[in-house]
């Protein structure tokens, strides 16, 4: 249940409709007491291309469904049509944000198949890779969380450090936005000439940033009165509702691929993911924040524990002629957003049979989010929703 | 072998065991017994994360596969728990709810009906659009729905979207009308 400082829940609940044995609102709609409101598809506090059909009573919102369908894709129907070397394009489109972990999941879910390691080069480039894609990611999260309380400053500032980011991957791969540079066997280059050195440079950038967004956002009275007891989740739904990444850590759950379940070469990198315990959108923010100074710490031990050269991709079959032999697996890695995986099924042909994506979003804007903005206020939406990175694509693939 | 493998056998008669990589085996189970066994895995054995459900449908034999990935984050293992449905011409398999085992799996039953077309009586919502709103067609993540005819059938001759032929275009407004105007400098392409 929301609450928020600056918000008040009514206390006198006579005006507002009661509630089921499930805890959810019996709503009249004929009785004229109540308002239908449409949040997006197209609005600056949605994220992305879906809607929220808000039933309101005053300011206060009695009953919340998430409506996706405005992409109008089909990718995991494509992807059955698909040589595998022709699924990398398709798939790093998945998601627009992070298309790194698509790059990867699949990659990983071809090679396990397919029977093909990795050399350990490819491993730390593939991470390197990822930790980028997680920075430029938060570079916007973080502020972009006070954005939804309307101070975008911060959200200014974290896009020009992204955009340098963005610079630097244009340099490693030659795409800013899509990269495919993790492709089945390893990965397409090694780093240019004095990579390392001017990413060594950005990241200081990023440690001047860190005060002036905790000086910006976390000391300022209105996202803390706003934000603090906002977008409550208890530990409980963590796992009944399939709560993931930095919104199970902000509810003092444990939840980090990288951790749990150490893939590429994450074992041998020391790190701690940030836990809290007070489960609101603030608790979200703090633990995204943490993240990202995690990130750059991550990113300085990869670029000194990276062996300086090797092979960068193992032998593939003819990409035009590869069959794999039928079987499944499932492939996932640890998003900004959480975990991300692929189930992916083979069945000897030049195509896969199946592919099945799934993002933290599909659990998080559905059936999470529905429940979260039960009396939350019509104002506090946006940075609900925003707390759980809900990313639309993920539902509908 | 990890946790929970060996009751799925014992008291479910489960089969086909595939252990992937350590944490990850897929394993068969009976669609009559597949609720209890998900139960069992649930309350018993540990694994309280539902990851996802998903359907893969082999239609050469017949079958639509349902596979259940169930998460043990305590002991750090999944499972994939497949459920074979005798696959029906013209979709309507039909297989038990587990919405009462976690909320969010009435979205992925609802997504399973609309695009696969198998349902799962009692599942709240089971019926409403959840993607293609207003569709009437097959389900289209069947392996015998024809995209490529559905499109042309749908969306084509659309008003507006006449096929011009580059050459036929080129020839018709670039080029001259008389040879002889090529001996011009206008038209001169050593100029």
């Amino acid at each position: 249940m929301a609450k928020s400082k600056l918000f008040t829940m009514n206390e006198d609940r006579s005006l507002y409709p009661e509630l089921d044995d499930n805890g959810k609102p019996i709503v009249d709609l004929s009785s004229h007491k109540y308002v239908k409101l449409w949040q997006g598809p197209q609005h600056p506090g949605i994220t992305g291309n879906m809607s929220l059909e808000l039933t309101v009573s005053g300011d206060e919102i009695v009953e919340s469904k998430t409506h996706v369908g405005y992409l109008h894709r089909g990718f995991e129907k494509l992807l059955e049509r698909r040589l595998f070397v022709q699924c990398m394009p398709t798939s790093i489109r998945l998601c627009v944000a992070e298309p790194d972990t698509n790059e990867y999941v699949i990659s990983n879910a071809i090679e396990e198949l397919g029977n093909i390691e990795v050399p350990e080069m490819a491993q730390w480039l593939r991470m390197l890779s990822l930790e980028m894609a997680r920075l430029q990611v938060l570079l916007r999260q973080v502020p972009g969380q006070a954005g939804t309380f309307a101070l975008g400053l911060g959200y200014q500032w974290g896009s020009y450090i992204r955009d340098l980011i963005l610079d630097s991957f244009e340099e490693l791969t030659g795409g800013r936005v899509y990269h495919m540079y993790i492709i089945p066997g390893g990965v397409r280059g090694l780093l240019p000439d004095g990579f390392k050195a001017r990413l060594l440079e950005k990241l200081k950038l990023i440690d001047e940033f860190i005060p002036k967004i905790d000086k910006l956002i976390f000391n300022n009275v209105v996202f803390e009165s706003r934000a603090r007891g906002l977008g409550y989740i208890p530990k409980e739904w963590v796992d009944e509702y399939g709560v993931y990444g930095p919104a199970a850590r902000g509810s003092g759950i444990m939840r980090d691929v990288r951790k749990t379940n150490p893939y590429l070469k994450y074992d041998q990198l020391d790190f701690e993911p940030f836990v809290t315990t007070e489960g609101d959108v603030y608790a979200r923010t703090e633990v995204r924040r943490a993240d990202l100074i995690m990130t750059v710490d991550l990113i300085r031990q990869i670029l000194d524990k990276m062996p300086e050269k090797g092979d960068i991709k193992a032998e593939t079959p003819n990409v035009l002629h590869w069959k794999i032999p039928k079987g499944e697996t499932y492939s996932k890695c640890e998003a900004s957003r959480g975990e991300y995986g692929m189930y992916f099924v083979t069945d000897g042909s030049k195509f896969p049979r199946r592919v099945n994506l799934k993002g933290p979003s599909y659990t998080h804007a559905n059936a999470l989010l529905d429940k979260l903005l039960i009396n939350a206020n019509i104002s506090d939406t946006a940075a609900i929703m925003v707390s759980l990175a809900t990313c639309p694509p993920e539902i509908e693939r | 072998m990890q946790k929970g493998i060996n009751n799925l056998i014992e008291k479910f008669g489960a089969s086909d065991l595939e252990e992937r990589r350590p944490g990850l085996s897929f394993i068969t189970v009976e669609n009559t017994k597949a609720v209890a066994a998900i139960t069992h895995l649930k309350d018993i054995d540990g694994y309280t994360v539902l990851s996802l459900i998903t359907a893969v449908d082999w239609i050469e034999d017949g079958i639509m596969q349902l596979t259940y990935l169930l998460n043990n984050p305590a002991e750090i293992a999944e499972i994939g728990l497949r459920v074979m449905l005798e696959r029906k011409k013209e979709a309507g398999e039909s297989m038990e709810t587990i919405h009462h085992l976690w909320p969010n799996a009435k979205k992925w039953q609802q997504e399973l009906k609309e695009m696969f077309g198998i349902n799962f009586p009692g599942s709240p919502n089971i019926n409403d659009d959840f993607i293609l709103e207003g569709w009437d067609a097959a389900p289209p993540n069947r392996r015998d729905f024809d995209t490529k005819k559905f499109a042309e059938e749908t969306f084509f001759p659309r008003p507006g979207r006449e096929t011009h032929d580059p050459a036929e275009h080129m020839k018709k407004n670039m080029y001259p009308k008389n040879p002889a105007d090529y001996t011009n400098k206008k038209y001169n392409p050593n100029r």
